[in-house]
């Protein structure tokens, strides 16, 4: 099990550690998952979310590797965007879904652009491995997940907690616009307006060298404004009231972007990429099965694989994800169901164990 | 580290046992269970009245992370499900989180054979299970 370089600090914040994709990580701290979560709804938390993968895709035909390789319309990103799309299989799956982050070109050679590519740390090997195998373009990869930490602090008070550790004016950084600049002292970190939160804030990466000395630079700014360490367990809470996908949850190998939702990311205008044709097929003649959100009208919470019951009580689909919502105080959770029952308002059941639970379909997000 | 009370009796499940006055027993979760799960948000008993075997699941606990079945630890009745817990009741399934021991008991049971707490573990067997 891999350890983060501030593994010694999380242990004297009293952090649980639990393993995940490999990693040693806090999965909650002193407070608990639900004060975690309502912390970074309302105020401003950090999480060492360093386990994730970065790769650095670095060439002429650069964005033709993304672009075969992709869902979104890479193209389309300036130097300091990114976008959220997948890594489609070819057949019809998803290998991972990633962040595209188009850099800038300081340490390009001429005519050549740069893109870091943000991955699952449970696909990192798979990932590294797809992409390199897809790679006959003049391009090249550098895996730089080891040396690289991220620190994602989210929540409303983010921007104000930060902005003393920079000269960058993070209140007016667009959603999912970045710049690389010196934060506390550190040269070369990656301030990005993204997060797997809903709660608005910024993930930093940086190298794991200044991992300590940037996170208590962190936690000095942010003192006033009460701020606290956050575990996964709170993070995979916050994205799913906001319906985001967990991938080996709610997306995988066996999934398509189009059932899962994931239309928004899908350019199939763009020209040709992985399993494209497949997705053209889906989006004309429909998909059998769609990605759901639906609250549980019980106490009980479904948990992945709990099959999912139309309410005559036949089996139509399953849990992908769920969990009591800190925020809406009820059990919410996600799940692929038969077409015909994805409507919001389609009552549905849910087996927990001997139990029958009713739910309804919601839109999503859920807050 | 994980509180372990001598004088109880355990389950590899992670369900304590104490037998109080003749065949009636109290049943909780233990310490260490009660940390792998993490808050607690509602417990589910609806085997109140029920003769059950050693083994059979008798409730539900719900954590934000996990849903963990309870089982009984050796067969018997269940007498009564912790009022200060249960929905009807305190809701207030936090309690087994701050005393797994005490006030956040879960069924009171009556034992069908006593010679079947022979096979649960003691304290310093239960210590080893979860070392």
């Amino acid at each position: 099990m891999k350890e983060l370089a501030l593994a010694e600090i999380h242990k004297s914040l009293g952090a649980r550690m639990g393993e995940f994709a490999g990693f040693n990580m806090p999965i909650y701290y002193l407070r608990g998952i639900t004060e975690e979560h309502l912390q970074v709804r309302n105020k401003v938390g950090v999480f060492d979310v360093s386990h994730m993968g970065e790769f650095i895709v670095k060439g002429k035909e650069a964005l033709n590797l993304i672009q075969s390789l992709t869902t979104n319309d890479a193209s389309k990103l300036e130097i300091g965007q990114a976008q959220y799309s997948c890594l489609p299989n070819l057949e019809g799956g998803i290998v991972d879904d990633l962040l595209v982050y188009r850099l800038d070109e300081d340490q390009c050679a001429e005519g050549e652009q740069a893109f870091m590519l943000v991955v699952n740390a449970g696909n990192i090997d798979k990932d590294w491995a797809w992409i390199n195998a897809s790679n006959t373009f003049d391009t090249r990869l550098i895996n730089i997940s080891d040396q690289t930490a991220l620190l994602a602090v989210q929540g409303p008070l983010a921007a104000r907690a930060l902005q003393p550790l920079t000269s960058i004016s993070l209140e007016e950084m667009a959603y999912y616009t970045f710049t690389k600049g010196q934060f506390a002292g550190v040269d070369n970190v990656l301030i990005s307006a993204t997060g797997y939160t809903g709660a608005g804030g910024f993930e930093l990466y940086f190298n794991e060298k200044d991992a300590i000395p940037l996170w208590q630079a962190i936690f000095d700014s942010g003192k006033s404004l009460d701020i606290q360490p956050v575990g996964l367990g709170a993070r995979d809470t916050l994205r799913l009231e906001k319906g985001y996908c967990l991938y080996g949850h709610d997306i995988d190998d066996t999934t398509s972007p189009l059932e899962a939702g994931l239309g928004w990311i899908t350019k199939l205008s763009k020209g040709p990429f992985s399993s494209s044709e497949i997705f053209a097929q889906q989006k004309k003649d429909g998909v059998k099965k769609k990605l759901v959100g639906f609250k549980v009208n019980d106490r009980r919470v479904p948990r992945q694989h709990y099959s999912i019951l139309d309410s005559e009580g036949l089996p139509i689909g399953t849990v992908t994800s769920g969990t009591i919502s800190p925020s809406l105080g009820y059990p919410i959770g996600m799940g692929y169901v038969e077409t015909s029952c994805s409507t919001p308002g389609s009552l549905i059941r849910i087996k927990a164990g001997e139990r029958m639970l009713d739910a309804e379909v919601v839109k999503l997000p859920f807050l | 580290m994980s509180k372990i009370e001598s004088g109880l009796k355990y389950t590899p499940e992670h369900e304590w046992f104490r037998l109080e006055s003749g065949n009636r027993a109290v049943v909780g979760i233990t310490d260490f269970a009660q940390g792998e799960l993490g808050e607690l948000v509602f417990v589910e008993v609806p085997t109140v009245g029920k003769s059950l075997k050693k083994g059979d699941v008798f409730g539900t606990v719900e954590a934000v992370k996990t849903t963990s079945d309870l089982f009984m630890p050796i067969g018997g009745k269940v007498l009564e499900f912790n009022e200060a817990i249960s929905e009807s009741g305190g809701d207030n399934p936090g309690l087994i989180n701050e005393d797994p021991y005490g006030s956040g008991w879960i069924i009171k049971m009556e034992a069908t054979d006593l010679s079947e707490v022979e096979g649960l573990l003691d304290g310093e067997a239960y210590q080893q299970l979860i070392h």
